[in-house]
């Protein structure tokens, strides 16, 4: 076949408006996904509870930046509860369920997550009142060499469990200050094409981060295969005095890198760092 | 419905007809090389953006990347055959990256050895349905797992293979470009196949290691020889002069990145900011770039 005679029809396919393809998205929003997390409920699309940033096009689609930011301020009456985050065309759609308390100060959370394909990436805000607000943007995947999985594997391994707090500022005293959990792990997404090899790996990802400060809990999340290699979140906390920020993350096994229902325990990690205003 | 019609019809289909042989060049005797164009790939090109080529022995051939799709293979093949009688025993695979294995599908014969770095398996294996969704959504090529295949051999550190009255010299490199570099050496010719350890024109591409390339660089750099054969890029007489220009960008990307880790900058600043005085100098910076920032990025937030 002459590649000549197939150019109209490929060149009508890379003329299909991203609108089309971001409508096909919300098939699976409405159709799946809504009824999988929020049946039921109503959900108000708006940018005035949360906002998000991500990159036009996913540049690396192992490692996209995404972020979550807060427009309401955390306090004890109001305040963002929980964000969840999907990618509604990854294999695996649920990125995180972030958790928030007024003491987290600002309920923003930025990481860098997994996007297979053109799709619309969302975000969904709970505040203490139950009221569920909504964010999305849309992605468009890159083309290339590169894939959804980390570049040097057996150097995320040798780091397994590996963790680092850092701070992107100076500390401010009863003010949300920011801070960078980094913590080393392959996060294997399971996908595999087993024809090829012998090599069948399972999913192997972090499945629990939980951080307090002074033992109050400030930030927690479930996350997923849809986090890239050597997770990054980066999150605000409130240090009203000296103190010490903890870290807790554990992992798990699942026999499938989409269902998750045989799946074993895994290892726990901590590490602490010392706030020092 | 119609899209999908449309979607059906535009994938490129694998038939065995009589291919048109792939043009190639000899650049030294017996290396044959087909150079690439530089393009991102893409449904015009489907793929086919590499250099390729083969090396003739009295015995054997030893086809060096197969293709960006199994058709391009096929072209190859072609030229395999139009060139010499000698028959092909060996395809080296030197990364996993689909401009330069899609094509080995149509060398898959009785007497044909796959050859490949130790890790280029799991990578294929981890990689490859995504890769197989890609040809089909963005370079309009129809692919299935059969297409994908695995090294008979594997490179574990070094392997010689004798072509008849040539050995060539295949070399399994620590994570660079990608975690599974090869590398083919041809002692006749003093000629040394880096494919994508070396990029001239077309900048570099990050999947594997930063500090490690920049390590096989410098490794590389003290050794002489005659040709070097580049993944993306003309043929290359002037070593070490020619891959002062990736080497530069890869330091520059190094020094940068660190500053920006120290400074507290996060990821989405650095690919906004790291490396842009290099940007006049390279052919697919805008298609490339930000991608090699981002995967230097979370090598080096790692040091300490």
């Amino acid at each position: 076949m002459k590649y000549s005679k197939l150019l109209p029809a490929i060149f009508t396919i890379t003329l299909l408006p991203i609108a089309a393809i971001a409508a096909e998205d919300e098939k699976i929003w409405n159709n799946v996904l809504k009824p999988e997390y929020y049946a039921q409920q109503a959900i108000e699309e708006s940018d005035n509870v949360i906002e998000l940033e991500a990159p036009v096009r996913a540049e690396d689609p192992a490692l996209v930046p995404v972020k979550v930011t807060s427009k309401i301020k955390q306090t004890k009456e109001h305040y963002i509860k929980r964000i969840l985050v999907l990618v509604d065309n990854n294999p695996f759609p649920f990125v995180g369920d972030f958790e928030f308390t007024p003491e987290s100060g600002k309920a923003d959370i930025a990481m860098r997550i997994r996007v297979n394909s053109n799709s619309n990436i969302r975000a969904i805000a709970q505040t203490n009142d139950g009221k569920l607000t909504m964010t999305k943007k849309f992605v468009k995947a890159s083309g290339g060499c590169s894939a959804p999985i980390g570049a040097n594997l057996d150097e995320a391994m040798a780091r397994l469990g590996k963790m680092k707090f850092r701070l992107d500022g100076d500390v401010k005293v009863g003010e949300p200050t920011s801070v960078q959990l980094m913590i080393s792990h392959p996060n294997i997404t399971g996908m595999q094409m087993d024809q090829v090899t012998r090599f069948i790996k399972k999913a192997h990802f972090v499945k629990d981060v939980k951080v307090s400060f002074n033992g109050k809990p400030v930030f927690s999340a479930k996350t997923d295969i849809a986090i890239s290699t050597d997770p990054n979140f980066r999150f605000y906390f409130v240090p009203e005095k000296v103190g010490e920020l903890k870290a807790e993350a554990t992992d798990t096994s699942c026999e499938t890198p989409t269902k998750r229902d045989v799946c074993t325990k895994g290892d726990t990690y901590t590490e602490t760092f010392k706030i020092q205003p | 419905m119609r899209v999908l019609l449309l979607f059906a019809l535009s994938m490129v289909s694998v038939q065995t007809i009589a291919a048109t042989a792939l043009p190639v060049k000899e650049v030294a005797a017996g290396v044959y090389v087909h150079f690439g164009k530089h393009q991102f790939p893409d449904s015009k090109n489907h793929g086919e953006i590499a250099n390729l080529g083969f090396i003739v022995g009295q015995k054997c051939v030893a086809v060096i990347d197969s293709g960006g799709n199994p058709e391009q293979g096929a072209a190859l093949k072609q030229a395999v055959t139009e060139t010499t009688q000698t028959p092909i025993c060996y395809v080296v695979n030197t990364h996993v990256h689909p401009d330069h294995i899609n094509g080995n599908s149509a060398f898959k014969a009785a007497g044909v050895k796959f050859v490949g770095h130790h890790k280029l398996a799991r990578a294929m294996a981890a990689r490859g349905s995504y890769y197989l969704d890609k040809a089909a959504d963005q370079l309009g090529v129809k692919m299935s797992a059969a297409d994908l295949i695995p090294p008979d051999i594997e490179v574990k550190d070094s392997l010689k293979l004798d072509l008849g009255g040539r050995t060539l010299t295949l070399k399994a490199h620590p994570a660079a470009h990608t975690d599974n570099d090869l590398s083919v050496y041809d002692e006749k010719t003093h000629t040394i196949w880096l494919s994508d350890l070396l990029f001239t024109e077309h900048v570099p591409t990050l999947d594997g290691s930063l500090k490690g390339w920049l390590s096989e660089i410098d490794k590389l750099e003290k050794q002489s020889f005659r040709y070097v054969i580049p993944g993306h890029g003309e043929l290359v007489t002037d070593w070490p002069q020619s891959v002062q220009a990736q080497k530069h960008y890869l330091t520059l990307l190094q020094t940068e990145i660190r500053a920006a880790i120290k400074k507290g900058r996060h990821l989405e600043d650095a690919v906004q900011t790291v490396g842009y005085s290099e940007k006049n100098n390279w052919a697919l910076f805008d298609e490339y770039h930000r991608k090699n920032v981002t995967t230097a990025f979370a090598e080096l937030e790692w040091e300490d």
